[in-house]
């Protein structure tokens, strides 16, 4: 049974549109899914000790250098998204490299990515001329709205499906490290990382690849985030506060199951939009208060997150 | 490029040394916090923040007197550090140095959003316009200066404090070895509290100070915290003297960096010199090989 209620829910999910397609719900639903993949993305290696508050800067990435390369060299998506992505992954080895040679770990490791992502925010706000500044920056529209070519599509359907197939293959990607020689060497490293070089394991190269592959995977995040929603700012997709809510999420949903992200990504995003439906503007400030405590709480109490520790108390499974 | 006698230069560079005092002042409660209980403060900055709406409000709205609206604000930021490491810290003395960093990161969110709840997003200032003082032709704000000296004194004060008093002493013999002292006699539960008070205390007389030279918002926060840490790893995370030599190279750079191109370069040219010493010292300026 359990073997088969993956494909189950996949079937059910691809199904929906054709039986509801309310254009409010879906649109939850797409910015849910885009943003499960991104926290998802963070998770692949935020899972092993390696957190990251650089994040924010991978992610802005992936957004400007997609919407940049469209704008200004009319480049499509289809090249601008695997460079922005190359980019993000290069980027990311320039800073783990020498992190893992000089041994720059734990909340050391936390401190220099922060600056990652606090130098890509102050780029984007510095280049303004280029990028908008933080008043943001919009790709330019295609007549007629759709296009393959320019990744522009306006059924709400359409972005739907993208959006659930980037999930399920951040999903697929997750699962495969997971089941990987690299998740074994990984633990080991996270471990004791004199030990695990002892044994053999490639600490420097180990921690390349998956740095490399989670910044790839959250560029991807932001391009999608940008050809959806067609407007990106650095508040939103760069800087520190990115980067905290991509370990928000991940930590409340649990970052050693592999649905734990997707499902802090429903919390958080539900939340906030129940407040503002329930609120409207007098509810500024307070999903972020909500998310502060969750963290806080969950830090203390449940670090191992809601499906962590649901898993661990009706399963007995022992995980992370 | 411009010679060492130039007139704008040299002003960048004195601009530098002013601000690099009141990084300083930032960095040392961090560093202390750090060096005592092994713990980062992500929310450091945002403590400063509250400290500056307390100060607009005691001064701008209830019209109490400077000194005293200022006396109130730090005591009030020395209450939230103790509440911090009473409520968020303690139980996580235990844990890895990460779950404390990313719960401090949920008390950031956390003050982040009491202020946009009880304060509102828009901007608000003391309203206070010191002169501008001129000196053969370089112009240099009395409120940096005052903020200069302020800042130098509250350090030379914590100096005194450290070396001079019994419970400087058993922080600093903490700092040294957490697992001896508590056998030698030093109630390390009370050490914490102490040292938590005195950090918040430290970001209470930041708040004063640059309360004078920027409006107070939510996000006010974002603008100091990160040149805050990577001061702090720059110089060494816990050692005191390390992050006030980085606070004066930082602000030096972020000072003549901004004179050639926009503030925001400034930052960016910071920030890389991080990443870059970093890779050329990764235990700080003046820290120790673990």
């Amino acid at each position: 049974m359990s073997r088969f209620f993956p494909w189950l829910i996949g079937a059910v999910l691809i199904g929906l549109p054709f039986v509801y397609n309310s254009p409010y719900p879906l649109h939850i639903i797409i910015v849910v899914l885009i943003w499960s993949f991104v926290y998802t993305s963070w998770a692949v290696m935020g899972r092993f000790g390696l957190v990251s508050l650089g994040h924010g800067g991978f992610l802005g990435v992936g957004a400007y250098v997609t919407a940049l390369l469209w704008n200004n060299f009319g480049l499509s998506p289809w090249i601008g998204i695997p460079v922005a992505m190359v980019a993000a992954a290069a980027l990311a080895v320039l800073i783990a490299y020498p992190c893992s040679r000089f041994r720059i770990t734990g909340h050391y490791f936390a401190l220099v990515t922060m600056a990652l992502s606090a130098i890509v925010l102050q780029v984007i706000t510095a280049t303004r001329d280029v990028t908008g500044g933080s008043l943001g920056y919009t790709p330019q529209r295609i007549a007629g709205g759709d296009s393959l070519f320019a990744f522009q599509f306006t059924a709400k359907e359409t972005w739907y499906w993208i959006a659930l197939l980037v999930w399920g293959l951040g999903l697929l990607v997750r699962w495969q490290v997971e089941r990987s020689m690299m998740r074994y060497a990984l633990e080991a490293i996270s471990e004791d990382e004199d030990a695990a070089s002892a044994a053999g394991v490639h600490v420097t190269v180990e921690k390349l690849k998956i740095t490399a592959l989670s910044a790839a995977m959250t560029a991807l995040g932001g391009a999608m985030y940008c050809q959806y929603q067609m407007f990106i700012s650095p508040d939103t997709v760069s800087g520190i506060s990115a980067s905290l809510q991509m370990v928000f999420a991940s930590v409340v949903g649990g970052i050693y199951v592999l649905i734990g992200p997707t499902v802090g990504a429903i919390i958080t995003i539900m939340l906030a939009e129940v407040l503002r439906i329930g609120f409207g503007t007098a509810a500024v400030g307070w999903d972020n208060f909500v998310y502060g405590i969750l963290l806080v709480l969950f830090i203390i109490y449940l670090p191992q997150g809601i499906v962590g520790s649901l898993q661990a108390k009706f399963m007995g499974k022992k995980i992370g | 490029m411009a010679n060492v006698f130039d007139i704008y230069l040299l002003e960048a560079l004195i601009n530098g040394v002013l601000l690099g005092g009141v990084l300083g002042l930032l960095a040392l409660g961090l560093n202390l916090i750090f060096g005592v209980i092994d713990v980062v403060w992500i929310c450091y900055a945002e403590l400063i923040m509250m400290g500056m709406y307390a100060m607009y409000y005691l001064y701008s709205v209830y019209h109490l007197p400077f000194i005293v609206a200022a006396i109130l604000s730090m005591a009030g930021v020395g209450l939230l550090g103790v509440l911090l490491h009473v409520i968020v810290i303690q139980p996580l003395l235990g844990a890895a140095p990460i779950n404390q960093l990313l719960a401090t990161g949920g008390v950031l969110a956390l003050l982040q959003s009491t202020a946009t709840i009880a304060f509102g997003i828009d901007f608000k200032n003391l309203g206070i316009r010191l002169p501008v003082i001129e000196v053969a032709d370089m112009f240099v704000s009395y409120t940096r200066l005052l903020a200069f000296g302020v800042a130098l004194l509250g350090m030379i004060g914590m100096y005194l404090f450290l070396s001079r008093t019994y419970t400087g002493t058993a922080i600093r013999a903490i700092a040294q070895d957490r697992q001896i002292m508590p056998l030698m006699g030093v109630d390390t539960k009370r050490i914490y509290l102490i040292t938590s008070a005195i950090g918040g205390v430290l970001a209470g007389l930041a708040s004063c100070l640059l309360v004078l030279q920027y409006d107070v918002h939510p996000f006010i926060g974002l603008t100091f915290g990160p040149i805050t840490f990577m001061i702090c790893v720059l110089g060494g995370l816990g050692s005191m003297v390390g992050g006030f030599i980085a606070s004066f190279v930082f602000a030096e750079i972020i000072s003549v960096g901004g004179l050639y191109l926009d503030l925001e370069w400034g930052y960016v040219f910071a920030f890389v010199f991080f990443i870059v010493m970093m890779f050329v010292r990764p235990q700080g300026l003046m820290g120790r090989k673990s």
